[in-house]
């Protein structure tokens, strides 16, 4: 046993995900903290494939796949039956399956509070179809469908998730491990729309080797290109890896260049986006800041 | 308990007595009334499913799907533009063996914008390994919903119950809202999810058992069409109202028959008589069950098919497959697209004009 975190495995080995995928590392940690008293709902996107072929299954609670636009609302549709109350009902979506084509499905489903835990694994393209572009795709990276580099900026899902008051949100990442255990085990204790973005470097499709996941994971954070933070009552609290990148972040070449994905990408274009999102973040954690400073004063 | 309702409000209230845990549906007119009934009907705690008001159709099927694979028997409702959005996710649930009972208020679909009675919106769902009904009462639609259920649970497939916008699905009929008691078993889904037996469905399968999984859809269907007599049966014992896959009137002895599905066929039982009184040996046919289709005995009689529908390129739909399971030479009627009225005078003309073979389009040709 790590900390708290239990020894007994739901992802098993034997499953079919690429060598070094840290989606399956997010998933590991996710089942460990849901427990066997869970149903996955599993829409079109690498998961598919990584729970292996009918009739094996290297997962270890049960799954239903379901079509790329419908994960939310079958969600929905198990978490409203009586009969499944007090289980723990987990959407595992791409970023395509979620900032794309399973938007509005999402979006249904916050709004209306289905009891469900919706976890993005974020590996920024449609990588089971061999990468290509999605709207979680950063500007500059190459894909299949941008082979010269996307020219235009990523979706922003977490603003519009956000927007749509969820119970709990999350911004997560595969190489925190921990810290994704401790937010989703927070996640399952709270009733209704529970969302946590988890950012999950795949060296296939980031054309990096593929040791180095857990690496550009925490480069991510350290740089700026990611953050880690909770979202609850409309207060954004950032965890402390963010906190210090916000304050000094990591060099961001040293992100980008192991990555093919990157070759010859205009770096301070990609430094103007990095610092883009740092200030919309700030903006987001200064205002919690700004109504304490004004509840102190009242 | 009798009394007077819609067909809309037939279908809400056979929801409520088949014990159904979860609905989820969008609005559409002509149906609008169906998904009111039943907000009313939970709201007011007179029903206990739970209730989603879904974003789309195609979340209504996706939660339908959902809830009926963790093992509850779920219930949606729709119309044209609804079902067709909802098409990817009709398919998932008959491939998923799912026996989700949906009603479709048969509409036109677009362009141009008509809201009126159609049969080709459900039609074009014919291949998606759904049973279809076609229903022509209001009280016929309350008890198809019931059987619907029954049946669906047994052969695990899923079941359209269609009846015609604003024709059947706002006129007011007398309806026995009858108690089913212990007509539909509790359901038991074998392959239900479930947590104590981790199980993945539909994940990736190569093509030797995807093959496998499709041929016993087919073998289901044909199950059913010995399935759905014994409910038949077994509900006129019980309740006293007889139905079969077809409704024949008149046409033992005919020796020219009007076939036709939904409402109109209702209407063609009016110009049977008028025909008869002429002295013309007509009958008619009333096609129910659509899917599986069923056998119709039109040996030796001229055949009239009215189709409201069209498959553009191949004609009625209806006469596709009469055409194709009989040996006959049909003369095919498109007639009732988008609304058009088709009373039993005009029905009663056609008969009398009508040409051995081909095909003929009410108020063009």
């Amino acid at each position: 046993m790590v900390d708290d975190i239990p020894e007994k495995e739901y992802l098993y080995k034997g499953n079919t995900a690429c060598a070094g995928c840290s989606a399956m590392l997010a998933l590991r940690y996710i089942l460990k903290a849901a427990g066997p008293d869970t149903i996955i709902v599993n829409p079109a996107c690498c998961s598919t494939v990584c729970q292996g072929s009918y009739p094996k299954s290297a997962y270890g609670v049960p799954v239903l796949n379901i079509a790329f636009a419908a994960a939310a609302a079958a969600a929905d549709g198990i978490a409203s039956a009586k009969r499944n109350k007090g289980k723990n009902i987990i959407v595992f979506a791409g970023d395509g399956g979620t900032v794309d084509i399973g938007i509005q499905a999402l979006s249904g489903a916050i709004e209306r509070n289905a009891n469900i835990l919706y976890v993005c694994y974020d590996n920024e393209a449609y990588s089971n179809t061999g990468m290509q572009k999605s709207g979680s795709t950063p500007y500059g990276a190459i894909t299949t469908t941008t082979p010269t580099g996307r020219q235009d900026s990523k979706k922003d899902i977490d603003l519009i998730i956000m927007a749509h008051r969820p119970q709990y949100m999350a911004s997560a990442s595969a190489a925190y491990p921990k810290d994704l255990y401790a937010k989703v085990k927070k996640a399952l204790s709270i009733e209704g729309t529970k969302f946590i973005h988890v950012q999950c470097p795949c060296p296939s499709g980031w054309r990096y080797s593929t040791e180095k996941s857990v690496e550009l994971g925490k480069l991510a954070v350290k740089c700026g290109m990611w953050f880690l933070y909770e979202y609850e009552n409309g207060k954004l609290t950032l965890n402390a890896p963010t906190k210090v990148a916000l304050k000094k972040p990591a060099p961001l070449e040293d992100y980008v260049k192991p990555q093919g994905r990157f070759k010859g990408v205009n770096l301070e274009r990609l430094h103007k986006e990095v610092d883009e999102g740092m200030s919309r973040i700030k903006g987001l954690a200064d205002l919690e800041t700004l109504e304490k400073a004004k509840e102190a004063a009242q | 308990m009798k009394k007077m309702a819609t067909g809309n409000q037939a279908a809400a209230f056979a929801v409520r007595e088949a014990d159904v845990e979860l609905v989820a549906a969008y609005p559409i007119t002509p149906q609008t009334e169906v998904v009111e009934t039943i907000a009313n009907l939970v709201e007011t705690n007179k029903m206990k499913a739970s209730y989603i008001r879904v974003e789309s159709e195609h979340s209504a099927m996706a939660a339908c799907i959902g809830a009926s694979a963790s093992g509850a028997r779920a219930f949606t409702a729709t119309s044209s533009h609804g079902l067709l959005y909802m098409h990817e996710m009709i398919h998932w649930a008959a491939g998923a063996r799912l026996p989700i009972v949906m009603a479709n208020i048969n509409r036109a679909v677009g362009p141009a914008w008509n809201i009126w009675a159609e049969h080709t919106d459900s039609l074009s769902q014919r291949d998606t390994g759904w049973m279809q009904t076609y229903t022509a009462t209001v009280q016929e639609v309350y008890d198809t919903i019931l059987m619907s259920y029954k049946l669906a649970e047994k052969v695990y497939l899923p079941a359209m119950v269609c009846l015609d916008g604003f024709i059947l699905s706002h006129a007011i009929q007398p309806l026995d809202i009858t108690l089913p008691g212990d007509f539909i078993p509790p359901i038991d889904l074998p392959h239900a999810l479930d947590t104590k037996n981790p199980m993945s469905y539909g994940n990736l399968t190569g093509p030797n058992d995807y093959f496998k999984f499709r041929r016993a859809m087919q073998d289901a269907m044909r199950n059913a069409e010995k399935e759905s007599r014994a409910i038949e049966k077994e509900f006129a014992e019980r309740f006293g109202r007889k139905y079969g896959p077809v409704m024949e009137y008149r046409a033992s002895d005919a020796d020219t028959v009007i076939v036709g599905m939904g409402t109109l066929a209702r209407e063609a039982e009016v110009a049977v008589d008028t025909l008869r009184k002429e002295g013309m040996k007509v009958g008619s046919i009333r096609v129910r069950q659509f899917r599986p289709f069923p056998k119709l005995n039109l040996e030796g009689k001229k055949v009239i098919v009215i189709d409201r529908d069209c498959s553009f390129g191949a004609g009625g739909i209806l006469a596709q497959e009469i055409r194709f399971h009989n040996d006959v030479p049909v003369f095919n009627v498109i007639a009732g697209i988008g609304g058009q009225d088709i009373s039993h005078d005009v029905i009663a003309k056609l008969v009398r004009k009508a040409k051995p073979e081909g095909e003929f389009w009410l108020g063009v040709d």
